[in-house]
Order: C-alpha cells, then structure tokens, then sequence
C-alpha cells in the first residue's frame, strides 16, 4: 500500500487537488483510503465517502499541534487502511505550523500552494514546503505572469529538489503527473520516521503558563534581542 | 526555438468534431479568437496554456514545433513558452512598481544592464498603451485598470520575453489598442487575442470563430477587411476622443462626428 501525505495552509486548494487525484486513481482500478485530520472542523471525509464510495476516517487533533496528531495517529491508520484492503492511503492535514511538516520518509509529502498568496510565501513556509516531494501551484489563471513567475523560482530557491505541478484544480488540469507520483512510490513499511526535525524543546507555555515575556518562562526562553541566543536549557 | 504551435482540435460541447482538423500557428502570427460569450474562446486559450494533450472537456492536442512540449516546460520557470494574460489575471504585489519589475526581471534576465534596459522598455511600452504614465516609485496597487492591463502586457512581452502570448479581452481597460497591435507586432511572436473587438480582429491575420465549444471558421483578414480596418480604426477614434472628452467634462459638437454623420 503506498501512502501520500498532503499538506498546505488553509483554502489554497488542497482538497480540490485530492478531488481530482482520487478519481484518476480510481479510474486506474486502485482503492483509495482518505484520513482528514484538521483542528476543529472538517467535512471532506464525508464528502469523499459519499462521491466516491471509499473508506475514510477523521481525526481532530483539538488542542493538540495537528502535525503531532498526525505523528501519533499514522500508525493506526496505516492499520486501518491496509485492514480495507487499500491500494493508496491519502492523509489530508491542516498545515497550521510553519516550524513543522508531517511527512514520511516512505510516503509521497504533497504541498498545495495557491500562486495567489503573495510571491513571499514560499519564503515563510519552511520544512512544509522545503520537505515536500512535489509543491502542487493552484489558481494560476488568477495572477500576473510576472507574480507566477517569481512564485516558481521562489519555490525553486527554497526546495531546489522539489518538483513544482502547476495545476487547474477546476478542470483537474495537470493531475495525471500527481497520480503519476503516488503510483510510483515505493510501498509504505511497516514502521516509518518523520521527515523532519521538530522543534526544539518542551515548552512551558504548551504546558499552561500563559503569562507574557520571557522572565517568566524557564526551559527554552527566548528575547526580542539576541535572536540567535537560546537561554536556559 | 519554437516555430510553430499546432492545435489538433477536438469537438464542441454537443460532441461535434471542431470544423478544422488543426490550427498551425507561426511566429509572427496575431489571431483573434471570436465569438458569442460562453461560445468556449476563454476554454481555448486555456487549452494552449495547460498544454492540453487530449486531457481537457474538448479532446484537444497541443503541440509545439509539430511535437509533444516536453516536460521542462512546465517543470523550469525559465522555459515556459508561454505567458497569459486573462479577465482575472492581476497584480497582487503592493511593491513599488520599480522594485516589482526588478523582482520578476531579476529571475527572467541575468546580465544586469539587459535587466535595466528591459525594465525601461517594458516601462516606455506600458506608458505608450495607457493615457495616464506610470510612475516607477508608484505601488503596483494604486495603478489604474488602464496602466495595470498595459503593465502585464508590456511585462509579459518585455520581460518574460515568451514566444507565445495569450490576451484574454484586454480591450476592455481604456488602452490605445492600434498602437497596442503596432507594438506587439515588433516582437516576433505568437499573439493571441480573445476579442470582442472589431479593431483587434480586423488588424489580426485570421481569426478563430468559437461557437458552443468549437471551432466553427477560421477567418484570413482579406484585401476588402483590410481597407475596412482603416475606416473602423477611424471610427473607433472619434469614439474614444468622444469618451475622453466627456471625461474632461467638455461639451461635443457635431464638427466631431464631420465626415461620419
């Protein structure tokens, strides 16, 4: 069974994409399985479930990061999907934190980035982009070509490995070479490891102290000046 | 180099095949696209653009110097033959318009003086378009409708330098279209117009008739349209200079309408 993991902030398309992916794949004889996992509210398994008639599952990571809840459920669901005798496990999830990406060595990671968020987002995106196998661009048609241009080369100076798709998600122009990508993957192994480095340290504030500045925190601390310099340990 | 881009079409939306079997299109060429609204001209750029190979509504192919584009065009930004300029396609930037085209002309061109000498044209042709100049310390969002269509078109010719431009109804932005076609047509290109426009269509070579989704005509301008686009440039003058001087609140006289009326 192979696994792709997509990723990428909210409303640029993501979903659309996956529309599409899915019913190419499905066309070509493969059973899909779908999780969502979102902060508080989703509807795409449902919707998929009812257009196309494949198992898929939902997961609300709440409080937690979603990255975090993706490191934590992927097990599972990897066990459920294999359970329903999938071909394809696509994993949908909200790309909240820029410090963080949820892919796997083993499985296809998918970034979907809307040419219309400015030409400076592939800059502030970090590991969700720079990790990602292939950078899918969507709304194209929306935006100069001089924009569309910088967009590209911005995604090639920040992940010069990665493949850029640009696509229509509306005709579902330009999907076969994704497909192409998750057909051409090498089957997911039993036990997998996060692609990326998390981020450094424990965190009081993730532990509840709420009060604001640095002094009264301990742990990993960190000034307005001094950026570099991380204090206490 | 590219020569030539081919269109093998397809069919319309009732399933019919298009009336041509394919379209060869020639660096130098200007073509419009004509066409009642929803007739498929925006589906048909869109086809060239996206490169379609049978994997649109319409089952149309698109080849570039009689083969299959390869893959670096859509994978390199450097390489892609082709720019758009749509009804949607805008600026979003707030740049300054200088620091805008020093960012694009930045990744399109490498030797430092080509890029300056390139900012100036595309500058000098966009202000040649526009009744209103654009000022290099202006931000790209306080331009006028006019002076952004004319700024993508001049960016699109200018600096990304592709051999093919689409221009999906750019008459519709208050530019000075006879002076728009002379222009482009000292670049040798590929320039295809969606238009409504009399004057565009009959400065083009031939122009494509769409309706319900196919190809229904291709059009060569002949000798009697081509004397006609004269007479139609005229009187398309005298309602432009109409139209502005209503705008500068000046009263009309019949003298302006002398040798039509």
């Amino acid at each position: 069974m192979k696994l792709a993991i997509c990723a990428g902030p909210a409303t640029t398309g993501k979903t659309a994409v996956l529309r599409h992916i899915i019913r190419k794949l499905q066309d070509s004889g493969q059973r899909v399985a779908f999780l969502k996992i979102d902060v508080q509210y989703a509807e795409e398994d449902e919707q998929f479930a009812r257009e196309f008639g494949i198992p898929t599952r939902k997961v609300y990571s709440g409080e937690l990061c979603p990255d975090h809840c993706n490191v934590m459920v992927l097990g599972d669901a990897l066990q459920w999907a294999r359970k329903a005798e999938s071909d394809v496990l696509l994993v949908e999830t909200a790309g909240l934190c820029l410090r963080c990406s949820p892919y796997v060595d083993g499985g296809l990671g998918l970034i979907v980035l809307e040419a219309t968020s400015g030409m400076n987002l592939p800059l502030k995106v970090g590991p969700m982009l720079s990790l990602a196998d292939v950078a899918v661009v969507t709304k194209i048609d929306r935006v100069s070509q001089a924009e569309r241009e910088v967009f590209r080369a911005r995604i090639q100076d920040v992940a010069p490995g990665v493949r850029i798709r640009e696509v229509n998600a509306l005709y579902g122009i330009g999907i076969d070479p994704l497909v192409d990508h998750i057909r051409a993957q090498a089957d997911a192994e039993e036990s997998m490891l996060l692609r990326g480095n998390p981020p450094v340290g424990t965190c009081t504030i993730c532990v509840g102290k709420k009060e604001i500045g640095w002094q009264s925190h301990f742990g990993v601390v960190r000034a307005l000046d001094n950026q570099t310099f991380y204090r206490g340990e | 180099m590219i020569d030539t881009i081919t269109i093998l079409t397809g069919f319309g939306r009732s399933g019919e095949l298009e009336a041509v079997p394919r379209i060869d299109l020639k660096m130098g060429d200007v073509v419009s696209i004509v066409g009642p609204t929803g007739s498929g001209k925006t589906t048909f750029i869109n086809d060239i653009e996206l490169f379609a190979d049978a994997n649109t509504p319409t089952g149309r192919r698109i080849l570039i110097n009689g083969e299959r584009p390869p893959v670096e065009y859509r994978d390199d930004p450097a390489r892609n033959p082709i720019a758009l300029i749509t009804q949607h396609t805008t600026f979003l930037s707030d740049l300054p318009v200088n620091e805008f085209l020093h960012t694009h002309a930045r990744i399109r061109i490498t030797n430092l003086a080509e890029r300056e000498t390139a900012i100036e044209r595309t500058l000098s042709f966009a202000n040649q378009l526009t009744g209103e100049p654009i000022a290099l310390e202006s931000r790209m969002t306080e331009l006028s409708g006019g002076q952004t269509r004319a700024l993508l078109i001049a960016d699109a010719t200018i600096i990304c330098n592709t051999p093919i431009v689409l221009l999906d109804e750019v008459e519709n932005a208050g530019i000075h279209r006879t002076r728009a076609l002379e222009l482009l047509r000292q670049y040798r290109k590929i320039f295809i117009f969606v238009t409504h426009d009399p004057r565009i269509a009959l400065l083009s070579d031939y122009r494509i008739v769409m309706q319900r989704g196919r190809i229904t005509q291709v059009l060569h301008t002949d000798a009697e349209e081509r004397q006609l686009a004269s007479v139609v440039s005229r009187l398309d003058d005298i309602l432009s200079s109409l139209r502005d001087k209503i705008r500068l609140g000046e009263r009309l006289t019949s003298l302006e309408l002398e040798g039509v009326a």
